[in-house]
């Protein structure tokens, strides 16, 4: 039998209505996938193999009577930062020590009513902030791709004199792969490892500056992050609550349209939710390109950035030529301001919102002599350097006299950063075709990186500015670069226009084929 | 502008973060390297701009003034680290 962990979830769905695997069958090759995987990768912080093979037990039920949901017997793996009723939910921090909430978010409240099964909870940053997965408490996560060199053995011509044998000689090419371990990229690392080595059928993920973007360009899978209020944010952990949006990370173009439509809503429960009905994006895929309107932003060529970022941009641009899209040269003046900009805008209310974390109401709690030593206490043990690093500029940007001079600024130059997007959109823009990362996944524990916080804030220099602009944008895996490691488009598009973004990125999933990690574990 | 130790351990308190003299100085670093990096952000003319206070323009939403939610003490208490009878249990803030 082949191994049911390779289906997609349009080919599982396929095969569990036609009654030719059952739920069952599907979540225990998970299961056993993780079991045997998840050691080598940390991509679950928790797992949940009785939760899961109840639930599927229940999705057979509902196959067999033909009541099956959108998502029926699908089993995905959910990031540690969305509610998850009476299991583990910490954002992978120490601070949220034992926390099993009460209740259920919204965007995991709608995967079940359509069906799917939870496998587990999924590694992150702690707290969602960082890019490569390593702030996370519970220890980084392994990415599935290793770098790898092709070796060429020229062969000569054997001919044995005696009995007249001959061999033809030749080139011959293998891959030879390098040891190192890989970070998944951040923050939803867990996510993209496990939806790349194939430990779950899809997952949940959220972006606040480039979450969902950049680990699927690291990893070689599909993310989405939706327009602002998409997605409810109720019952997601929140880091910067003008920013974060969920959305899906799933192993190709039509499974990320799939999960998005179960996840969006409209939640009365989130005011910032939006009373638009969710459309079905999976339609969307198929649709030709042809007429539409690319543009191609000049400030997103980067100094420094690598010649193999710059010819996968170029064959992007090639292919949606190919398929009948005009090609524009536009301006967006102020992109170099996005990523400093986020750098204000994200602490400050990162500060004001991890100020729930007490050791009152839940999680860890470490004594001190009074009340005011406690939550000082608590919070020194709890949160992690970085976590640390960013509410303490949060605090400062926006402590007395500092608050115009920072957060003020910062806001009236988010204004102009979103006002360069409307003006191409109003100049007949369709979509925006940029790189997903400034380079391909880094080495676990990169000296450069550690040493200096803002060299691994500029991973999300090109997903930033979606953010502070709160549009939607995916990333689509278009090539691998000279080591063997997968790279990734980004295509922004119009607020609420999540339909282009899937006809377009499926466009360049066509063009250049699906990417998988060679099996190593 | 740049931060000293004296504000770092100031900003730390503010935050109910506790910090010892070699966090302090090493957050000091840091946080310098930060703001060294947003600095550029005052190049940018921003005369006559608005400061963004909604990414969507929306109206806000309103819900009905009625009780849909409640006796839930149990649930809300479930996670704490210390309580008594549905109670969070501090130390002591009054003498």
């Amino acid at each position: 039998m082949t191994d049911l962990t390779r289906l997609t979830i349009a080919e599982a769905r396929e095969k569990l209505r036609g009654k030719e695997i059952t739920a069952s069958e599907l979540t225990e090759a998970y299961v056993s996938a993780i079991e045997q995987a998840n050691p080598t990768f940390n991509a679950y912080v928790a797992t949940t193999p009785d939760k899961a093979r109840d639930m599927a037990k229940a999705s057979d039920t509902r196959l067999a009577r033909g009541e099956g949901g959108a998502l029926e017997g699908i089993p995905l793996g959910i990031k540690d930062l969305f509610a998850t009723e009476g299991v583990h939910t910490q954002a992978c921090s120490h601070v949220l020590d034992g926390f099993e909430p009460r209740y259920e978010s919204t965007v995991t409240a709608n995967l079940w009513a359509d069906g799917a099964v939870m496998l587990g909870k999924l590694n992150m940053d702690e707290f969602a902030m960082g890019s490569s997965n390593e702030t996370s408490y519970y220890g980084p996560v392994v990415n599935p791709w290793r770098r790898s060199r092709v070796q060429t053995t020229v062969k000569p011509t054997f001919h044995d004199g005696g009995s007249g044998f001959v061999q033809p000689g030749g080139v011959e090419e293998s891959r030879s792969y390098d040891n190192m371990q890989l970070v998944p990229g951040g923050s939803s690392g867990g996510s993209a490892a496990a939806v790349s080595a194939f430990l779950c059928a899809g997952a949940t993920a959220t972006d606040t500056g480039g979450s969902i973007r950049q680990p699927a360009a690291f990893t070689g899978t599909v993310g989405i992050k939706p327009t602002y209020g998409r997605v409810s944010r109720w019952g997601t952990v929140a880091f910067a609550s003008s920013l974060d949006q969920a959305g899906p990370i799933a192993r190709d173009v039509r499974d990320a349209a799939i999960l998005l439509k179960s996840m969006a809503s409209v939640d009365a429960k989130d005011t910032t939710s939006v009373d638009l009905p969710v459309p079905d994006y999976e339609a969307a895929i198929g649709k030709s390109v042809k007429g539409m309107k690319i543009g191609i932003p000049r400030e997103y060529r980067v100094d420094g950035m690598p010649d193999d970022i710059e010819a996968l941009w170029q064959k992007g641009i090639a292919w949606l030529k190919d398929a009948g899209a005009e090609i524009v040269d536009i301006s967006l003046p102020h992109t170099k301001y996005a990523l400093p900009a986020y750098y204000i805008v994200a602490p400050a209310e990162a500060s004001s919102n991890l100020a729930r974390y007490d050791g009152v109401r839940y999680g860890l709690r470490v004594p001190g002599k009074d009340i005011i030593e406690m939550y000082e206490n608590t919070r020194a043990a709890g949160f992690g350097r970085e976590v640390k690093r960013r509410i303490m500029i949060g605090t400062y940007v926006l402590s007395a006299g500092y608050y115009d001079a920072y957060y003020l600024q910062a806001q009236k130059v988010r204004t102009l950063i979103k006002r360069d997007f409307e003006q191409a959109f109003a100049a007949g823009v369709d979509v925006i075709l940029t790189p997903a990362t400034p380079s391909a996944a880094f080495g676990i524990a990169d000296q450069d990186m550690a040493a200096d916080p803002v060299k691994m804030y500029l991973n999300d220099i090109f997903t930033v500015t979606v953010n502070m602009a709160g549009l939607p944008g995916i990333a689509v895996p278009a090539g691998l670069d000279g080591h063997g490691l997968p790279l990734g488009l980004q295509l922004i598009g119009r607020p609420f226009d999540e339909e282009t973004l899937f006809q377009t990125a499926n466009v360049i999933e066509q063009a250049a084929g699906r990417f998988q990690p060679e099996k190593w574990w | 502008m740049s931060v000293d130790l004296k504000t770092v351990k100031r900003v730390a308190h503010l935050a109910r973060i506790a910090v010892s003299e070699d966090d302090a100085q090493r957050m000091t670093g840091e946080l310098n390297a930060i703001l060294g990096f947003v600095e550029q952000l005052n190049e940018v003319d921003v005369s006559g701009v608005e400061p963004m206070t909604s990414v969507t323009p929306m109206e806000m939403k309103k819900r009905v003034d009625a009780v849909t939610d409640g006796n839930k003490a149990a649930d809300i208490v479930a996670n704490a680290p210390a309580t008594d009878e549905n109670f969070f249990l501090v130390p002591k803030v009054v003498e």
